[in-house]
């Protein structure tokens, strides 16, 4: 395999993006990328795109897009594995580098979400679960998270506040992110007395409905070189995908994640790194619950201590592993999509050393954690600055 | 909402609650599937669930989905039943939501799960209600 190299992102602010349709969203971004690299062509175009059928009446994204970029003609392709989308074209486009097909890929993700109302959104997101055997019975997507929490809740001892912390911390980081959706203190107070949507989740607990794109460029080491930016060299060293079963009723362990723990220990196994090695982590808190979930998953806490490690306040911005510096889905929003693309122009920007007021100070080894459905698939990259 | 051909073709276990028993390793899948996903075994014979269990998880949605909302707040749970299987259903008969909780024992009763407004399909299944 070939080395890989991030050398460009791009990312739009995210929010309820009236004005802006998923094709102006989507270029925005890519033009971004490619300015930020410093090269006008690529070989290849990935898109992580959940359902922009449903949520926008359009597929076909790979041709619409190159088009819209001046770009038809170049190979492209759209990706889905529904909230894990964007992880997924990452994966994909590391495979066109490592693999030697392609030397340099445009990475996005995208999500038009608001052109629909509610109902419809919630059922958009809702084919992400098994249509026939849960979303059957009106369960949503809240719905098996807040299983999951009751699960956990009950095997370990973990407490609503402590759910509600996690969503203070990724709210105060993202008052630090300008492409946050929401710039929004919120205390535990202001969590627990937030509309209950299932219980035990609070409307607080949950990640928003988001318009948004974001774009990577990655290429060859040597492609990277000749581009002669002054930042340092950021590789991708390991890339980890995996699937669990899709309904809950066959976990066989209802408080942990298998599908994300496999997926990171693949990562892991590719980067030759463990997991207290790093000194910064993006992971997929599409619920509060999913944080601490997540971060026992990738290992960085040992089973039923990820909620208690919110409160020591370990994995704050300042603490001993800072976990979604970004503000994370909660606060930086979620256009499905496009995150796990977001989670990785994150990491970049950290381990460039270019994050301003939510700079993880000497950050060199960076983790990105992205997942689909109620963690039915799931993508780790580890991203490095070159030594 | 579901069509027609969908609904019918899952009345079996809907309505019966028919799950297979895989012939090579006598695993008891619900629904049943083409492969057994634990032996690979491609040949079952059809078999009912048990209707005992108890709670292994559970929420109440309080914001619904679309054909669900007039039955807001709705509870749902992870049932194991006796023989091992989950199935996730809605929960029925409670006085109040708060009553649910891991461990709970329940037993199935057929009931009326959603319907398509006032003239589309009635969707009947199986609800847990306290055992």
């Amino acid at each position: 395999m070939r080395d890989v190299a991030v050398v460009g992102i791009g990312m739009i602010d995210f929010g309820e993006l009236w004005e802006k349709s998923l094709r102006t969203m989507w270029a925005e971004a890519a033009l971004a990328a490619l300015t930020d690299a410093g090269v006008d062509s690529v070989d290849m175009v990935t898109i992580g795109c959940m359902s922009p059928g449903l949520f926008a009446g359009q597929e076909h994204l790979a041709s619409l897009l190159a088009d819209e970029l001046g770009m038809a003609g170049v190979p492209a392709a759209r990706v889905e594995s529904a909230c894990a989308s964007g992880g997924l074209a990452l994966r994909m486009a590391f495979a066109e580098v490592a693999g030697g097909l392609s030397d340099t890929v445009l990475v996005t993700g995208v999500e038009k979400m608001t052109d629909v109302d509610g109902a419809d959104a919630t059922f958009a997101l809702g084919t992400a679960a098994d249509q026939e055997w849960e979303g059957f019975h009106g369960i949503t997507f809240p719905g098996l998270y807040a299983m999951l929490a009751q699960v956990h809740m009950q095997r370990h001892g973990t407490t609503s506040e402590q759910l509600a912390a996690v969503a203070v911390k990724n709210h105060a980081n993202g008052l630090l992110n300008p492409h946050a959706q929401y710039h929004l203190k919120v205390s535990v107070e202001d969590v627990l007395a937030s509309t209950m949507v299932a219980d035990p989740l609070h409307l607080l607990d949950c990640s928003p409905v988001t318009d948004g794109a974001a774009a990577l460029v990655i290429t060859t080491v040597e492609r990277a070189r000749e581009l002669g930016s002054e930042r340092p060299m950021v590789k991708i060293t390991g890339s980890g995908l995996a699937t669990d079963t899709m309904a809950l009723a066959n976990r066989n362990d209802l408080s942990q994640l298998d599908g994300v723990r496999l997926a990171a220990e693949r990562a892991y196994a590719m980067a030759g790194r463990k997991p207290e090695e790093l000194h910064v982590v993006e992971v997929h808190d599409c619920f509060t619950i999913a944080e601490i979930m997540t971060t026992e998953a990738i290992g960085l806490f040992d089973p039923g201590f990820g909620a208690s490690a919110v409160d020591k306040g370990l994995t704050s911005l300042h603490g001993k592993i800072p976990v979604n510096p970004s503000g994370g889905l909660k606060s930086k929003g979620h256009p499905v999509g496009a995150t796990g693309v977001a989670q990785v122009a994150e990491i970049a920007t950290q381990l460039w050393g270019e994050a301003g007021q939510r700079q993880v100070e000497g950050a060199t080894i960076g983790l990105a954690q992205n997942m689909g459905g109620s963690g039915g698939s799931s993508t780790v990259h580890i991203l490095e600055v070159a030594s | 909402m579901i069509s027609p051909a969908r609904s019918w073709r899952e009345f079996p276990q809907r309505y019966r609650l028919e799950a297979a028993r895989c012939e090579g390793c006598e695993k008891v899948l619900y629904p049943p599937r083409v492969v057994c996903p634990d032996c690979g075994g491609c040949t079952f014979e059809t078999t009912p669930l048990p209707r005992e269990g108890k709670v292994v998880t559970f929420t109440v949605v309080r914001v619904p989905p679309a054909g669900y909302t007039e039955q807001s707040p709705l509870p749902i749970a992870l049932v194991e039943l006796t023989n091992g299987v989950k199935v996730m259903m809605q929960v029925g008969d409670l006085a109040d939501p708060e009553e649910l909780e891991i461990g709970m024992p329940v037993r199935l009763e057929f009931r009326r799960v959603a319907w398509d407004g006032e003239a589309g399909l009635i969707f009947y299944g199986h609800k847990a209600v306290k055992g």
